[in-house]
């Protein structure tokens, strides 16, 4: 077991030095940030001095492993753009976008685990077709499309919801500005929050739906019915329970994906998360931001998955053998 | 030895290809499709505006292009009914006076191709490598899951950010034109080889172990003939379900990208490029620039959806 | 740091609460607001927030006219030395006083290595404390124009930035930021209370202000808006008291609104194409072993395929000023002598023809996509009109990170036909002349900004007796000669000044200055 969770820990950690690696080889080529520190005006001489002492004429692997010997101690550089540590920045920013995660998942989750069920159980019927026609509409326009739709709509037209920005922020502690405890707060996260959960509100009712209709056919359910229990308790306590491991394990997974779709509901909606943040160092070649926010994705994602991993060998010792060579 | 696999396999393995064929082929399968209303109307909706965005060039009354055909004089005309149109431009045209309707079949050309063609590249890379991990197994096994979990860190999104990135670099002489396509194609493939790569293993593993794949092994038949003759017909049901359903998603992907700037250029834009376009005018009241290639977009999506979801259902047999 | 900023957002946040904050000003903008050091950046958008908070020597007014600001007033007492008295009795934020110290203090700094505004003041310009309210300026040629860009040369406080250890310019490659980049301590009218780069910053007033206050705001609350949609919608919906820039295309909508209305004007900008004169064979074309945009037969063709009153008229909206020069009107009094090239695809299929080129030729062009007006947009149209004349045109419009990276001097000048945007510091025709007409070499020397490397020596000749001369008119007629070589030899085609569009809410009047500086001093909310 102990083996096990070492072997496990250690491939974790060279999936990060990959990622680590391969992010920093990829923004050499991304642009060339002395341009954007400088003004127009600045003359060759001077750019050239600012990349020597920015040391990026340094041969790329020094580069690398500066960068790497740094980030251990959790020291990303200094933003280009800002001038203030990535570690602040991205720390400031990370509340913005666990918040707006936050609320699109429990959108996602309150609504597509109920429209699952009821789809699963009456397949055929009118009310069923339409959740899953409607849902499907979710995820066949592009998000910013949607996003600037509910801004034309609820903030412009009928001027119900502010179109962007978080609202009053309150601060809990000095780590965490929330915006949860205010009216304006609440407001300004509802539009950016929905344009977020829709498209995992529709994989949660489709996984739902499908694991019930599986669920359904399997013995113990039908030993249940057999055994005369009311078919409301099989359905939700039995069959629901049922689905909930597969669920969970792709909620938890499409995290990444959660991450990745918030720099677009960010940039539509101003929300002064991590995602604009990234955009803005892409758009700016602010590298350090651009790596910072990529290992800390990947860190999130490799967390994660390893948390699943050993919750398994916990759960299901059967698959020890098997996972532990895989 | 070629002349002889055929008879010696063929007779061993046919229950288990035959049945998937015969699941395909299967008079329930046709039947289901038949009963569900929904799923003729999305077949034919997607049958339809593929031909329609093969054959654009024969369709399209103009070629939107061709910048000698576009006229900046005729920028965002209305479509047909309302004031100010042009019986010349059914849809009305765009910022740049592009006939809109030209512009979404030769859009919708661009979407598709880079749908189906980055689907391709996922599939044929997440295939093989998933009958590689699954029958090799030991250290290969380990290797290219742990690729994969490298890959699976980084969404479409962003993959496709960083590789654009790199691409500018390395072909930023080379007109934009040229390789746009490929890049977008190949980022948003690369981003969807793992789903295919983890079915395909499973599979892989659950058959590999069966006599008829163990007997075609001891008479000495290559692990590569065995693999697709016998373990890749197994698969093509779950791994058509993925495509379908990472067709809509590559779509959408592509628009996405050209709202973050790294799309196809705007001289020959896909549908997704016009949504974006479009999204500067929805405020200023020329709503035809962007609502008529969303409408577009999202009946393509929605119909190619439909169809997976038939799809998915019709070929899980625990389903029926 | 971090603990200062929450607790002032919370105490913000109960202010909010309980006062009516109809004074408080609520205004978004395109870009962000990064670093405070005010000599960090050479931005407009940078320079002009600083300029809030810190005050120059002189100021311009809202029609742009230089006027006294922390010098009272100023005389040239020889040709080569300015004398500037300063004001009395003028504060800066923390209370210190302001003196000749800081002045002398500031120039240093200001050239100092690290700053992005070494232009300001030429490095062999002596500056000499006479009092503590009087400093002289000691330079080594006749200059006329020496003040005309130090409204954005901003005084700091001497005991400040040395008690704090920000004597140092904060450069892009300082790895520690210093106190100067984090805080202000200017003698303006505004007080920066928080400030979150990317996310918000929040302005107070100064009440010891040494001018009279036009302004009746309390507050100030800035909030950078990337998206053009969504920068509309908050105004729109009333979220906002002024947003800019509005584009083009939303003026009419923000105009119908009830509520809002948008401020137009012309900018200073003057945006233009240019050409790669300089290689023996354009890298991207398919034109080989030779460089037809050599011929100005062919620049003169480019010049006359493009139609610019469509392009006004479409794509702007209206809202540019079709341009015969590189500079704009309002900044070169002879400017009426000149005319564009007329409009005319016939002639310039002719001209092609003329040169070799009958069946034209194809070429790469290289755009902005985020950085002008319409930038796409108009580099697609132009696309359109060269088709028409058999110019086959392969666009490249990248975000402008990515576009100057290529195109500068840093890039190699990797470009074959371009478009640039330029507004002259100064708000004078030496600096155009200089920067985007002189001779060049490789790297730039010369006339750094001349992507093309057009080269005529009589140019050259002529830029350099411009900034010497002192007599209004014999300047003025050098420089006309100067555009007029220009002009026949089609260096550039200048295409328009584009124009400026803030949306205003009806709750505020303000003043639009045509560089595009937002100043809060002149906001009246109501």
């Amino acid at each position: 077991m102990f083996g096990f969770i070492s072997r496990r820990i250690a491939m974790a950690l060279v999936v990060m030095f990959v990622v680590a690696l391969i992010s920093f080889l990829l923004f050499r080529f991304v642009g060339d940030p002395v341009n954007q520190m400088v003004g127009i005006e600045t003359t060759p001489e001077q750019r050239e001095a600012l990349r020597q002492r920015l040391g990026l004429n340094d041969p790329v692997l020094v580069q690398f492993f500066r960068y790497v010997l740094g980030a251990i101690q959790f020291d990303f550089g200094n933003s280009y753009q800002f001038k203030q540590p990535v570690a602040d920045l991205i720390g400031r920013r990370l509340p913005a976008t666990l918040e707006l995660s936050f609320a699109s998942a429990i959108f996602a989750l309150l609504l597509g685990i109920p429209m699952g069920v009821y789809t699963g159980l009456n397949r055929d019927s009118w009310l069923s077709k339409m959740f899953l026609s409607v849902s499907l509409v979710g995820i066949s326009l592009p998000t910013f499309f949607i996003g600037i739709l509910f801004i034309f709509f609820f903030s412009v037209t009928l001027q119900w919801l502010p179109s962007f920005g978080r609202g009053e922020v309150v601060a809990l502690g000095s780590f965490w500005d929330t915006g949860f405890l205010t009216i304006s707060g609440l407001k300004a996260i509802i539009l950016p929050a929905i344009t977020l959960g829709l498209y995992q509100m529709t994989l949660i009712m489709r996984l739902i739906r499908a694991e019930m209709l599986e669920v359904m056919r399997t013995d113990h359910i039908k030993f249940a019915r057999a055994r005369g229990l009311p078919n409301r308790s099989v359905y939700y306590i039995h069959a629901l329970k049922n689905t909930m491991v597969p669920v969970i394990t792709i909620t938890g997974l499409q995290l990444g994906s959660i991450i990745a779709f918030a720099i677009i509901t960010e940039t539509v909606f101003q929300w002064p998360g991590m995602g604009i943040l990234f955009l803005q160092a892409v758009q700016n070649v602010d590298i350090p931001i651009m790596a910072a926010y990529l290992l800390l994705t990947a860190f999130i994602f490799v967390f994660i998955n390893l948390i699943v991993d050993i919750l398994y060998v916990v759960i299901d010792p059967r698959l020890r053998t098997e996972r532990g060579r895989a | 030895m070629t002349d002889n696999t055929p008879t010696v396999s063929g007779s061993e393995a046919s229950e288990a290809p035959r049945s998937a064929m015969a699941r395909f082929l299967d008079s329930d399968l046709l039947h289901s499709f038949l009963s569900s209303k929904v799923t003729v109307l999305a077949a034919f909706t997607t049958v339809v505006l593929m031909l329609a965005a093969l054959f654009a060039p024969l369709i399209a009354p103009f070629n939107p292009f061709d910048l000698a055909q576009i006229s900046i004089l005729d920028a965002r005309i209305p479509p047909i009914g309302m004031e100010w149109s042009d019986s010349r431009y059914l849809l009305g045209t765009d910022d740049q006076g592009r006939d809109l309707l030209s512009g979404i079949l030769y859009g919708m050309r661009i979407s598709l191709a880079v749908g189906f063609l980055s689907v391709a590249f996922a599939a044929v890379l997440g295939i093989s490598l998933g009958l590689i991990s699954g029958y090799v197994g030991g250290r290969t096994d380990a290797i290219i899951m742990r690729i994969a979990e490298v890959q699976l860190t980084f969404p479409a999104i962003l993959l496709a950010l960083l590789i654009d990135g790199i691409a500018n670099g390395i072909f930023g002489n080379i007109d934009r034109e040229t390789w746009a396509i490929w890049i977008l194609t190949f980022s948003i493939g690369l981003s969807f080889w793992v789903q295919y790569a983890r079915t395909v293993r499973g599979s892989t593993l659950v058959e590999k172990n069966k006599e008829y794949v163990q007997a075609a092994r001891v008479i000495g038949i290559p692990a590569w003939i065995i693999m697709i003759r016998h373990v890749l017909p197994n698969v093509l049901g779950p791994v058509l379900v993925i495509a379908t359903i990472n067709l809509a998603l590559a779509i959408i992907t592509e628009a996405t990208l050209s709202f973050l700037g790294v799309g196809v250029p705007s001289t020959q834009p896909s549908l997704g490029t016009l949504i974006r376009i479009g999204n500067d005018f929805l405020f200023s009241g020329e709503w035809w620039i962007a609502i008529f290639p969303g409408l577009a977009l999202a009946i393509l999506v929605l119909a190619v959806n439909l169809l997976g979801d038939w799809l998915r259902d019709a070929l899980n047999p625990k389903l029926r | 740091m971090r603990l200062k900023i929450a607790s002032a957002a919370l105490a913000m946040t109960l202010a909010a609460g309980t006062q009516v904050n109809a004074e408080t000003l609520k205004f978004a903008f395109q870009g962000t607001y990064n670093q405070l050091d005010p000599y960090s950046l050479n931005e407009t958008f940078t320079m002009a927030m600083h300029g809030n908070v810190y005050e120059g020597l002189v100021r311009r007014t809202a029609d742009l006219q230089i006027e006294p600001a922390l010098a009272e007033s100023w005389e040239v007492i020889e040709p080569t030395r300015w004398r500037f008295h300063l004001r009395k009795g003028v504060k800066f934020h923390n209370g210190n006083d302001f003196n000749a110290d800081d002045v002398v203090f500031s120039a240093n700094r200001v050239r100092a290595e690290g700053s992005d505004l070494t232009t300001r003041i030429a490095a062999d310009v002596k500056v000499e404390k006479v009092d503590d309210y009087t400093v002289d300026f000691v330079l080594t040629g006749v200059n006329p124009i020496l003040h005309s860009e130090w409204s954005t040369w901003y005084i700091m406080d001497k005991e400040w930035t040395e008690a704090n250890n920000a004597v140092k310019v904060t450069s892009a490659s300082d790895t520690n930021p210093n106190y100067a980049s984090l805080n202000t301590n200017g003698t303006g009218p505004f007080k920066i209370a928080t400030h979150e780069p990317g996310v918000k910053t929040t302005f107070t007033v100064n009440d010891g202000w040494w001018d009279q206050k036009v302004h009746n705001l309390t507050g100030v609350e800035f909030t950078p808006i990337g998206s053009d949609a969504t920068r509309v919608a908050a105004l729109l919906s009333g979220e906002l008291d002024m947003a800019f820039p509005i584009p083009v295309q939303d003026i009419k909508r923000v105009d119908s609104n009830a509520g809002t209305s948008a401020l137009t004007g012309p900018e200073l900008r003057t945006i233009f194409l240019g050409f790669d004169q300089k290689r023996d064979e354009l890298t991207y074309s398919n034109i080989k072993g030779k460089n037809p945009f050599k011929d100005v037969r062919v620049r003169k063709a480019f010049y006359q395929a493009i139609d610019v009153d469509a392009i006004k008229a479409k794509i702007m909206r209206g809202l540019s000023e079709p341009a015969a020069l590189m500079i704009s009107p309002f900044l070169f009094a002879n400017s009426g002598d000149f005319s564009r090239y007329p409009y005319d695809p016939a002639a310039a299929k002719a001209l092609l023809a003329e040169a070799g080129y009958a069946d034209g030729f194809e070429v790469g062009m290289d755009c902005p996509n985020d950085r002008y007006v319409n930038d796409e947009a108009i580099c697609q149209a132009t696309a359109a009109f060269l088709a028409r004349v058999g110019i086959k045109v392969n666009l490249n419009a990248q975000p402008k990170a990515k576009y100057f990276a290529k195109i500068l001097a840093s890039g190699g000048f990797d470009t074959s036909f371009y478009m640039l945007g330029w507004t002259p510091g100064s708000f004078d025709s030496y600096n155009v002349l200089l920067n985007l007409n002189n001779c060049r070499d490789d790297k730039g020397a010369g006339g750094p900004f001349n992507l093309g490397g057009y080269c005529n020596p009589r140019v050259d000749e002529l830029t350099k007796m411009v900034l010497s001369e002192n007599d209004e008119e014999k300047r003025n007629s050098m420089i006309s000669e100067a555009y007029t070589i220009l002009n026949n030899e089609v260096s550039h085609i200048p295409l328009h000044q584009q124009g400026l569009a803030w949306g205003v809410s009806d709750k505020v009047t303000l003043k639009q200055r045509a560089d595009n500086e937002f100043h809060f001093k002149f906001v009246v909310k109501n």
